[in-house]
């Protein structure tokens, strides 16, 4: 009788926390469960409890090397309530969303041109020789060209803001430390209407993409769940910076809606698994087994009303024609929707361009002290949640982050699975494009692995296959 | 009757020296800086940290305490001397914890601008002790964060000389030596945030840290981005 088999897929590096995944096949090999383990933050958590709180935002931005503003940003926010600043005045808080709106471009440029293209461009399946940046710029030197121009423009705003492109000082509890000087914005403004052009135009290939892969696109890790994420207070628009949290259903039901983002324990719940460092956040009254959501670029694009840019509005519609309006579910419908962002953020830097608010003087804001404080943010990734508790005399208490990853952990779980049942079962041997597969799969989400989000175009992977008792089968290793 | 004032030599340039004066505050006021961390102006001079060594006379001595005399010839902007100053500003960095990016120091801090000015780019393959210290956080208006701490003694000198309060002391002995207020904590001191001791230009580092400013000066204007240490000095030399 043939035994149950175990599948361990394993990036080598591991600069940045690591995942694992394990897929556990039952002794007809067909897939039984899939797990994707990740190691992260938690230690994190504890090694911010005795500092200072106006030391937070810059030390949060060591959690990740990928999106460091995003936690920046999500911190600041948080102890701007614990410094009692519910209103920061208009340059601060317009600095900072321009900040946001760089930072969500550059991250969405990268992952689309340096991460998607080479799959989307050449397939899941090519050899792992093909699918890098390097190829993409070989055979489109256009579009290789653009990425890198539009990436570094993301860069130079967050610079301008935060005064360096990583770990960089700009947002402080109550406000930020700097405006946008005439100059700085000027040399923005020069070359906004081409990146607005080329924003146009890689949006009209992701979207292009997905359509003419709508077979592939429909079943490759397409799955019913909710969604969640912040929405504009006033109006449902899409807000990456503020606003209330809004979940929705598979079919578009509404959840819950207007919600302070402060009470978000309230309605969320961290479910701890045995075997994975990572937790497992659920909607309280739906229960673990439905009420898993996902958050991220397609989550948004699901959950909100409007998007207050012109042109990403129209974007979002031809969006949400392909589901005649219901919440999409398929995973590689990100790509499309991150894309849609980024026109987004290239809108929305324009109008702040245009704003002399940005060369205003009044930079902070101060209150009465307050002992908690919830900061939220919609990053690159999703939802981001930032929850702290300070003592009278200045120091961290209590920290808890819900990242995006995180948000997405039983999503990506799911997607695992999904993509394993489609194409591992009833597998003898592991070839490169079963890699592939789960590897896209996992990468449609973006998480903050270093493993999946560092290497260009190819996550260093090692695959072994054991059966009951531990016993090695076949092994397969490549590195980036 | 007091001596004429003299000339002596450093690094080949003849510079004007007068009685009493130690050969950095000759070197100082002739537009030639030379590197230095515990010895700090308004405050007496300590000779401890020894980033201020020169060669004077062939001999091994700190610039902050020799005094000057006629005719000394006086090497300072050696490659040996400065390899040597570089490798007493690495071992700084190994005794405490020093994460550039996190402290609100980053770019007022003079260690990390000596480490700048002698090239120190790349971490070295000796241990870092990277103690970790509780932060003393019970003063209303000062935090301490001593992991960043370079016993430099200024602030011990500060608060005695200029205070004439002595907040702060030494204790223990040999690389045990630290710096610790003279209390329980820093709140069962005298200290005020308005003491000499405890305002931005005594502590080079990181260490005394007044509450609520954190990272206010934005990146592009704090005190070494105009510049790298010393080019005041330098900038304030005639030719
Ligand atoms: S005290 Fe200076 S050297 Fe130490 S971490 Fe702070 S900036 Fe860096
Ligand atoms: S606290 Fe600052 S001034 Fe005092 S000895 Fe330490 S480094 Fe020097
Ligand atoms: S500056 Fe002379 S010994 Fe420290």
């Amino acid at each position: 009788m043939a035994e149950p088999r175990l599948i361990e897929i394993s990036p080598v590096t591991r600069v940045e926390g690591h995942g694992k995944v394990t897929i556990h096949l039952d002794a007809n090999n067909q897939v039984d469960e899939a797990r994707l383990h990740i190691v992260e933050f938690r230690g994190f958590e504890r090694f911010i409890r005795g500092r200072l709180l106006w030391e937070v935002p810059v030390i949060v931005q060591r959690l990740c090397g990928i999106c460091p503003v995003s936690h920046h940003l999500a911190a600041a926010k948080a102890m701007d309530v614990i410094c009692g600043v519910d209103d920061l005045p208009p340059t601060a808080e317009k600095m900072r969303r321009l900040m946001h709106y760089g930072q969500v471009m550059q991250s969405h440029v990268l992952h689309f041109f340096h991460l998607a293209a080479p799959d989307l461009l050449f397939g899941f399946g090519a050899p792992a020789e093909k699918r890098n940046i390097f190829e993409v710029i070989k055979e489109n030197p256009e579009l290789g060209r653009r990425a890198i121009a539009m990436r570094k423009f993301g860069q130079d705003i967050i610079e301008a803001t935060a005064g360096k492109k990583i770990h960089g000082t700009g947002a402080i509890p109550g406000g930020i430390n700097r405006n946008l000087p005439v100059p700085a914005r000027d040399a923005f403004l020069a070359v906004i209407d081409e990146m607005c052009l080329w924003a146009q135009d890689a949006l009209a290939l992701a979207r292009r993409y997905t359509q003419e892969h709508d077979h592939l696109v429909a079943e490759f890790a397409s799955f019913p769940s909710n969604h969640m994420s912040l929405v504009r207070d006033s109006d449902g628009a899409l807000d990456l910076y503020h606003g209330k949290l809004r979940a929705l259903n598979a079919v578009g039901g509404t959840i819950f809606e207007k919600l302070d983002y402060a009470r978000y324990h309230e309605v969320l719940v961290e479910d701890v698994r045995p075997w994975s460092y990572m937790k497992f956040p659920f909607i309280k009254e739906l229960g673990p087994e439905k009420g898993w959501y996902r958050v991220g670029p397609l989550a948004r694009m699901n959950t909100v009303s409007f998007i207050d840019t012109p042109l990403a509005n129209a974007a979002l519609a031809e969006l949400k024609q392909e589901t005649s309006g219901a919440p999409n579910n398929s995973t590689l419908v990100n790509h499309w929707a991150r894309m849609i962002e980024v026109l987004h953020c290239v809108e929305k830097i324009r109008e702040l361009l245009h704003d002399p608010d940005l060369q205003g003087t009044d930079l902070r804001a101060t209150g009465q002290r307050r002992e908690e404080g919830t900061g939220v943010i919609e990053a690159p990734r999703g939802n981001l949640i930032h929850h702290y508790k300070v003592d009278e005399n200045d120091t961290v208490t209590y920290c808890n982050l819900i990242v995006s990853t995180t948000h997405n952990n039983e999503g990506m779980n799911r997607a695992v699975k999904d993509v394993a049942v489609k194409h591992l079962s009833g597998q003898e041997r592991i070839t490169e494009g079963m890699l592939n597969h789960v590897e896209v799969a996992i990468r449609a989400y973006d998480p903050c692995l270093s493993c999946a989000t560092h290497a260009l175009g190819q996550m260093p992977l090692q695959i072994e296959l054991f059966d009951a008792d531990g016993g090695l089968l076949d092994s397969r290793q490549r590195s980036a | 009757m007091t001596s004429p004032d003299f000339t002596f030599v450093i690094d080949g340039r003849a510079i004007p020296g007068k009685p009493g004066q130690t050969i950095m505050e000759a070197a100082d006021a002739a537009g030639i800086y030379i590197p230095r961390l515990c010895d700090h102006e308004g405050l007496r001079h300590q000779g401890g940290c020894r980033v201020c060594t020169v060669k004077a006379a062939g001999r091994s001595v700190s610039a902050c305490t020799q005094p000057a005399a006629p005719d000394l010839v006086v090497e300072s902007e050696t490659p040996h001397i400065n390899k040597l100053r570089r490798d007493l500003v690495e071992m700084l960095f190994h005794e405490g914890n020093h994460l550039c990016p996190i402290c609100e120091a980053s770019g007022n801090c003079e260690l990390q601008a000596m480490a700048y000015r002698l090239d120190m780019t790349a971490p070295t393959k000796m241990p870092y002790l990277e103690p970790c210290r509780e932060l003393d956080v019970s003063h209303p208006d000062i935090a301490l964060d001593t992991n960043r701490c370079i016993s430099c003694g200024r602030c011990i000198r500060a608060s005695q000389d200029v205070d004439h309060k002595g907040v702060f002391g030494y204790v223990g002995r040999g690389i045990h030596r630290r710096v610790a207020v003279n209390g329980s904590d820093l709140a069962h001191t005298d200290a005020a945030v308005t003491d000499h001791a405890i305002s931005a230009e005594v502590c080079p580092v990181g260490c005394i840290l007044r509450k609520r400013v954190g990272f206010a000066t934005p990146i592009g204007e704090r005190e070494f981005d105009h510049g790298p240490i010393g080019h005041e000095i330098e900038g304030g030399s005639s030719d």
